[in-house]
């Protein structure tokens, strides 16, 4: 763990130097053991794969003293801790229809694999979020099998549908609200991913585990999901 | 009691202090680019440190004065003129119901603000009316809208208060060369050596590319060596390097998180002064400590 100073009021903890479930469990930890004990010093926290950027309040506590109160807090972080924090678990539902997957075919045959072997295999894993960012609640989910990671297109789409679920390499996502993107579209959940009416705004935090359950087109539009036409065209 | 907006000019847009707490979402803040002067307007009028203002980039903002009111201006001058009489920034002014407010153009520096006893009202969601185009949220509407010809800026009537005026210690000059304190961080221990010599000294040009999420500087290419990072948190006034070596200073709407190199960050006196500065305007860079980035707060920021 290193802890190093930025400017007047922010700081940054690295917890480790490489993606992995490991190191992605420990940032998401270091975020429930810093917001319950110094939650009343700090501004903002902003977890990402390997790291923990703090803003805090510089008339409340300075870089030195804030510091030794986090070297005190995560290097108690032991596994006691570890149990004791768990993570908050997700499940999307995700409709794989093709009139809602415009990348499921070309992703199928960049794979070698049918359409259904693709679904059952980004179904059946369980993902982390490894960071959140790009747009609000936009969540990197991994890691995705590699025998359905694709490269993202060259291209970027100009509108990618509020919902859809895609891939790019070894990282899955679902878009929480309609923006340009790159990525792979092989399905859409009906789940709204933000709610900017709720104060908590998403239930997806970085460390959290996130499962893809699929559903059939009845239960997709039973549940609110939409269908507009040509959308996926742009 | 409200201000018409009879001219919005381009980017006119309420802010307050910025949206705190959702950043691990993705959410940026938002918030007055030039910290320092909004701080001083709310301090002319004795209000509340966070409570919204009109911040004016550029100019060409008119508004017809509807009622009665004590308003303050900071920051650039934008050649505002109360009933065609010039009114200088950072002191307080009374208006009457029929005045006309005016915004032109640029005399020095790049974002005025303005302020009125007790604060505009706004939508808030997430905790602040600060604007953030990019996201849709913040303003007036809380949809993220600029300023639109017809808006009315509402507010809470007040008792007069008297008029004041800033310090002239606390008073930048915009025209002057600039010469910004990084304190060292992020990946600056791995750039060589040499590349971090080069950037502290030589002088980058602005470009014409700034805006609220971040503002990029040409001139001495840095190669930080590193292909990308993985990504990571930004802070307000991180200084990023990508691959064609050109600085980027990330402002108020910059992304939370992002993977490129970064040699360092300004601090928030810092930022605030770059973002008075235009196109054309040269910036050089000088290393501080963290202790003398304390020290700058407390010297200059608002008592």
């Amino acid at each position: 763990m290193r802890i190093e100073a930025l400017n007047e009021n922010s700081s940054i903890i690295y917890l480790g130097d490489e993606i992995s479930d490991e190191v992605s469990a420990r940032v998401g930890r270091a975020v429930a053991l810093v917001r319950q004990s110094l939650g009343h010093l700090l501004i903002d926290l902003v977890p990402s794969y390997t790291s923990l950027l703090l803003y805090y309040d510089p008339d409340r506590i300075d870089h030195d003293q804030l510091r030794q109160r986090l070297v005190e807090l995560l290097d108690s972080d032991t596994a006691n801790t570890q149990e004791s924090i768990t993570s908050t678990q997700l499940e999307v539902p995700v409709y794989y229809g093709e009139e809602v997957a415009p990348d499921l075919q070309l992703l199928s045959e960049y794979a070698g694999l049918s359409p259904d072997e693709v679904i059952s295999i980004h179904s059946d894993s369980s993902y982390r979020v490894y960071a959140i960012g790009f747009a609000p609640g936009f969540a990197y989910l991994g890691k995705v099998d590699e025998r359905i990671a694709m490269p993202r297109m060259q291209k970027p789409r100009l509108r990618i549908p509020a919902g859809s679920v895609a891939i790019a390499d070894a990282q899955t996502a679902v878009y929480p609200a309609a923006t340009p993107g790159g990525w792979r579209i092989i399905g859409r959940t009906p789940m709204q991913m933000i709610d900017w009416e709720s104060d908590s705004l998403t239930q997806i935090v970085v460390g959290a585990e996130v499962r893809f359950r699929p559903i059939d087109r009845q239960e997709y539009l039973d549940l609110g999901g939409k269908l507009e036409e040509g959308e996926n065209e742009l | 009691m409200s201000f018409e907006v009879l001219k919005p000019g381009h980017f006119s847009c309420i802010q307050d202090l910025g949206r705190v707490g959702y950043q691990h979402l993705g959410i940026t803040t938002g918030g007055p680019m030039d910290e320092h002067a909004f701080s001083w307007a709310n301090r002319l009028l004795g209000n509340s440190p966070n409570v919204a203002q009109v911040e004016i980039t550029y100019g060409v903002l008119s508004l017809l004065a509807e009622t009665d009111a004590m308003i303050a201006i900071t920051g650039a001058d934008l050649d505002a003129r109360i009933n065609d009489i010039h009114v200088a920034p950072w002191f307080s002014y009374s208006v009457a119901a029929g005045d006309r407010l005016e915004f032109n153009t640029p005399l020095s520096g790049l974002r005025a603000y303005l302020a009125v006893v007790g604060g505009f009202s706004a939508t808030h969601k997430l905790g602040s009316c600060a604007t953030v185009a990019r996201e849709g949220i913040g303003g007036i509407t809380g949809q993220g809208d600029y300023l639109t010809k017809g808006d009315r800026l509402n507010f809470d009537p007040h008792a007069h208060r008297s008029r004041a005026t800033v310090p002239t210690w606390a008073i930048p000059d915009y025209d002057a060369q600039l010469a910004l304190g990084v304190v060292p961080g992020y990946q600056a221990a791995q750039f060589p050596d040499d590349e971090l010599e080069k950037f502290f000294s030589s002088s980058y040009e602005v470009t014409k590319n700034i805006d609220r999420m971040g503002y990029r500087l040409s001139g001495a290419a840095i190669d930080s060596g590193l292909d990308g990072i993985i990504s990571e948190g930004i802070c307000y006034g991180a200084i990023q390097v990508p691959g064609d070596g050109q600085p980027i200073i990330l402002m108020k709407d910059r992304q939370t998180i992002g993977g490129y190199p970064k040699i360092g960050s300004l601090t928030a006196l810092g930022a605030a002064q770059l973002s008075q500065r235009g196109p054309g305007a040269s910036v050089n860079f000088y290393p501080i400590t963290l202790y003398e980035a304390m020290l700058q707060r407390r010297l200059f920021g608002v008592p």
